[in-house]
C-alpha cells in the first residue's frame, strides 16, 4: 500500500482505529461519569427540580460548621490513614523484596504466594476475619495474648475511638503488603548482575550494597508504590464500611473521605440521599487527588534520577 | 430456536394466564411488600382466611427484596405498573408517596376506627388530618431475661430504677452471668434498645414527643438528659470489650446462656425461641419511683395501603377493612410473634412472651420513637446523630449533656417548629 504513493504524508487511521476501543470505553465509563459528577457538585434541590448553585455546596462544605467538622475529621482521618500506609506497609513491603531477592534464601516462591495472597481476597472476607480475630467475646486474639501472658494489653480496639482508625490501617496493612512487595521485588530482579559484581569487587557487600547500590535504583519503583497507596488510600471506602458500617464509629473515629461521600450521596437509615452534597465531596476527592498526583509528577518524578543500562 | 419458541410460550401463558384469572375470578389483588420472610405466612394463613369470607376476589402476595422494595415500588408506581394493596414504610417513605398522589386517603375506611391516633401516626399528614396506611404491626421495646439465671440468683424482674441497678449489680457480684448484653459496636443497639427504651419513662411518651416537635421541648432539658446519664450508668454492667460487641454478638452470648438480661425489641421473640434453650421472661422498662406511669416504645413498623391507580379499590377497600379487623390481626401477630396488632381489640397470643410484651399495652402508655416522626427529616439526621450519641455516652467518651446539647444543635440548624 505505501508503495503506491510514496511521498504523501499519509493520515495513519489505523492508530486512531486502535486507540479507539480504550478511549470509547475509557470515556464512557471514567470521563464522562467524572465530568457528571464534577457537574452534580454545582446543582442543588429545589423541592422536586433541579436548580443550579453554583459553588454554594462547595461553601456549605467548608463554611457549614457541622459539614466542615465532617469533611475535616475524615480528611485528617484519611491522612493518618495513609501515614499508617507509608510508614509501615511499604518499609515492610520493600524488606520483604529485598529479602525474598536474596539467592540463599529457600522456598522464596512460596513465601511470594503467602504474603501476596491476603491482595486478592475479598474486603469483605477481610474486615470480617478480623472483627471475629479481634473480638473481645469469641476472638483468638484475647487467648493468644492469654497465652504469652500479655492480656491485660487486650483491649477491644475496634470499639475505642483512640485505636479503631489505626488497627484498620493495619489490617489494611496486612491486605496489601504483597503488592509493594511485588512491585520492588520485580524492580530488584531487574538490576543488572554486572552492577551487583562491580559493586562486589569494590568491596560493597550486604546491608551496604543494599542501601549504596539497589535503594537507588528502586527509587523510580519505590516513587509509584507511594503514589498508587496515596490513590488507593484516598479512595478507600471498603474496608471501613465492612467492619464499622456506614456510619464509621465509634464516634466518626474511623471516618474517612469515602464513607463520608457514601453516606452522603446515598444516605443511611432514616437519611435520605443528597446527591448534590455527595458529588460534592467526590469532587474534593478528586481534587485532592488530583493535586497528589500533580504535586508526584511535577516535583517528585522529575527530580529522581533514572539509570538506563 | 427451541429456546424462543420455550420464551414465546412462557410469555404467552403468563400474559393469557394473568388475564385468564381475572377474567374468571372478577377481581385480583395484588400486595406490594418488602417482606418476603412472610411469604409462607400470607399464603397458607392470610390470603386464604380473606378468600374464604370474600368469594370472588383472589389476593397475590408479591414480595421483592427489603434493600430494593423502596426504590422497586417508586419506579412502579411511576410507571403505573404497581400492584394494587401497598405494604406502607412508616413515617416519610410512604408520606411522599401520599403527597405525590400515589396513596389513596383511607382516613374514612371502614374499621379505621379499630385503631389509637399513636397508631395511625406513622401513616398520617403532619397535620393529623388524613391517614393513608392500615397500621399493621409494631414493634414494641423492653428487657428479656433468662428466667433460670433469675431462678438461680433469686431475683425478681424489677419495678423501679432502683431496683433494676440493685439486681445487675447482684448479678455482677455473683459472676456467673454478665448481667446485660449489649454492645456500642453497631451504635443502633445503644440508641434503639437503650435510649428508645428506657426514654419513654423520662419524657413521658407521647407528651415529651410532640412536645419536642412542637419546639416546647429541647434535648436538652432534663428528661431527655436523664435517659442518657442512666444509659452512662449501664457501662459496668455490659461484658468485657462492649465496645467492640455487634448485634449478633449480643444476641448469641444471651441465647447461649452468658447473659442474664437482653435489652431487647420485641422481634428478637421469634429468633429467641428457637435459639435459647432456657426459659425467658420480660419486663418493661422500669419506672424512676414506684407508683410512676410506666411508658412503653411501642413503634409503627409496618402498614398497608391503596395504590390510587388501582382498578380494584372497591375490592382492595374490602381487603383493608379486613386488614384493619380483630381477626387479620389475631392471625397476624400469632404468625410472627413479636410484630404486634396496633388494634385496639384485644388480640389472643399464644407464645407467653409475646403476651408478657404486649400486657404491657394495658397498664404502660405507648409511644413511638421520639426520632422517627419529622425530626429525621434532615442533615444532620436526628436518628443517626442518636445512634452515635448513644454509643459515646454508653462508652463514656461524652458526657450526656454534651451529647443532648450537640443533638440539639444539629436539630436547630435545620429544623424550625411550627408556631
Amino acid at each position: 500500500m505505501a508503495v503506491d504513493i510514496p511521498h504523501r504524508r499519509r493520515t495513519r487511521w489505523h492508530i486512531a482505529v486502535f486507540l479507539a476501543p480504550a478511549v470509547l470505553v475509557y470515556t464512557a465509563v471514567m470521563i464522562l461519569p467524572l465530568f457528571g459528577t464534577l457537574q452534580l457538585s454545582l446543582f442543588t434541590a429545589d423541592d422536586q427540580s433541579r436548580v443550579f448553585a453554583g459553588l454554594d455546596n462547595f461553601r456549605r462544605l467548608f463554611f457549614d460548621p457541622r459539614w466542615s467538622a465532617t469533611f475535616w475529621n475524615a480528611l485528617w482521618n484519611n491522612t493518618w490513614f495513609f501515614i499508617i500506609h507509608m510508614l509501615v506497609q511499604n518499609p515492610i513491603g520493600i524488606a520483604l523484596a529485598a529479602i525474598l531477592s536474596s539467592p540463599r534464601l529457600r522456598f522464596s516462591a512460596a513465601y511470594r504466594t503467602v504474603i501476596f495472597v491476603p491482595t486478592i481476597l475479598s474486603f469483605v472476607i477481610v474486615g470480617f476475619a478480623f472483627k471475629l480475630i479481634l473480638s473481645p467475646l469469641w476472638g483468638v486474639a484475647p487467648n493468644l495474648l492469654d497465652l504469652v501472658g500479655l492480656k491485660s494489653l487486650f483491649t477491644p480496639w475496634l470499639g475505642k475511638e483512640e485505636y479503631a482508625l489505626t488497627t484498620l490501617g493495619l489490617i489494611s496493612v496486612w491486605q496489601f503488603v504483597g503488592i509493594p512487595m511485588m512491585l520492588i521485588y520485580a524492580a530488584l530482579l531487574s538490576i543488572p548482575d554486572e552492577v551487583v559484581e562491580a559493586a562486589e569487587c569494590d568491596g560493597i557487600t550486604g546491608m551496604a550494597q543494599f542501601w549504596k547500590i539497589k535503594l537507588p535504583l528502586i527509587l523510580p519503583s519505590i516513587g509509584i508504590i507511594s503514589i498508587l497507596t496515596f490513590v488507593g488510600n484516598f479512595n478507600a471506602f471498603d474496608l471501613i464500611y465492612a467492619a464499622q458500617g456506614a456510619l464509621a464509629g465509634p464516634n466518626y473515629s474511623t471516618d474517612i473521605l469515602g464513607t463520608f461521600l457514601y453516606r452522603t450521596f446515598f444516605g443511611f437509615q432514616l437519611q435520605t440521599g443528597d446527591p448534590y452534597m455527595g458529588s460534592t465531596i467526590a469532587s474534593m476527592m478528586f481534587f485532592i487527588i488530583l493535586a497528589g498526583v500533580c504535586v508526584y509528577l511535577f516535583v517528585v518524578q522529575t527530580r529522581l534520577r533514572r539509570y538506563q543500562f | 430456536m427451541k429456546r424462543t419458541t420455550l420464551t414465546a410460550l412462557l410469555m404467552a401463558s403468563s400474559i393469557l394466564g394473568t388475564a385468564g384469572i381475572a377474567i374468571a375470578q372478577g377481581k385480583t389483588l395484588t400486595i406490594e411488600s418488602w417482606r418476603n420472610d412472610d411469604l409462607a405466612i400470607w399464603q397458607e394463613k392470610l390470603i386464604p382466611a380473606f378468600e374464604a369470607k370474600n368469594p370472588g376476589i383472589k389476593v397475590t402476595f408479591a414480595p421483592s427484596a427489603p434493600t430494593e422494595y423502596n426504590a422497586a415500588l417508586n419506579a412502579k408506581l411511576d410507571a403505573g405498573s404497581a400492584g394494587d394493596l401497598i405494604t406502607c414504610r412508616p413515617f416519610d417513605a410512604s408520606l411522599e408517596l401520599f403527597n405525590k398522589g400515589q396513596l389513596a386517603d383511607l382516613t374514612d375506611l371502614p374499621g379505621m376506627e379499630n385503631f389509637s391516633d399513636v397508631a395511625k401516626s406513622a401513616w398520617t399528614t403532619d397535620d393529623g388530618k388524613a391517614t393513608f396506611c392500615v397500621p399493621m404491626a409494631s414493634v414494641i421495646h423492653g428487657f428479656i431475661y433468662n428466667q433460670d439465671a433469675f431462678d438461680q440468683l433469686g431475683i425478681k424482674p424489677p419495678a423501679t430504677e432502683a431496683e433494676f441497678f440493685e439486681m445487675l449489680e447482684k448479678i455482677k457480684a455473683d459472676g456467673n452471668y454478665i448481667p446485660m448484653a449489649m454492645g456500642t459496636k453497631d451504635l443502633w443497639e445503644a440508641a434503639t434498645m437503650g435510649y428508645q427504651n428506657i426514654g419513654p419513662n423520662y419524657w413521658h411518651g407521647e407528651e415529651g414527643r410532640l412536645a419536642l416537635i412542637k419546639g416546647e421541648q429541647k434535648l436538652t432539658d432534663p428528661q431527655w438528659v436523664e435517659p442518657f446519664a442512666t444509659l452512662a450508668k449501664w457501662k459496668p454492667y455490659l461484658g468485657d470489650g462492649f465496645e467492640a460487641q455487634s448485634y449478633p454478638d449480643s444476641q448469641n452470648l444471651f441465647t447461649l446462656g452468658r447473659a442474664a438480661i437482653y435489652p431487647a425489641g420485641s422481634w428478637e421473640i421469634s429468633v429467641f425461641n428457637t435459639q435459647a434453650d432456657f426459659k425467658m421472661g420480660a419486663f418493661p422498662p422500669p419506672v424512676k419511683q414506684a407508683g410512676d406511669t410506666c411508658y412503653i416504645s411501642d413503634h409503627n413498623d409496618i402498614g398497608i395501603g391503596l395504590n390510587a391507580k388501582s382498578a380494584n379499590a372497591d375490592a382492595a377497600k374490602t381487603f383493608l377493612s379486613w386488614a384493619a379487623s380483630p381477626e387479620f390481626a389475631t392471625i397476624y401477630a400469632n404468625a410472627l410473634p413479636g410484630f404486634f396488632s396496633l388494634s385496639s381489640a384485644p388480640v389472643k397470643m399464644e407464645d407467653p412472651l409475646a403476651q408478657e410484651f404486649v400486657s404491657w399495652r394495658e397498664t404502660c402508655k405507648p409511644t413511638i420513637r421520639s426520632t422517627y416522626q419529622i425530626l429525621s427529616r434532615g442533615t444532620p439526621n436526628l436518628e443517626n446523630e442518636t445512634w452515635v450519641a448513644s454509643a459515646n455516652v454508653i462508652n463514656g467518651t461524652e458526657t450526656p449533656e454534651a451529647a443532648a446539647k450537640k443533638l440539639q444543635e444539629g436539630l436547630d440548624s435545620w429544623y424550625k417548629p411550627a408556631k
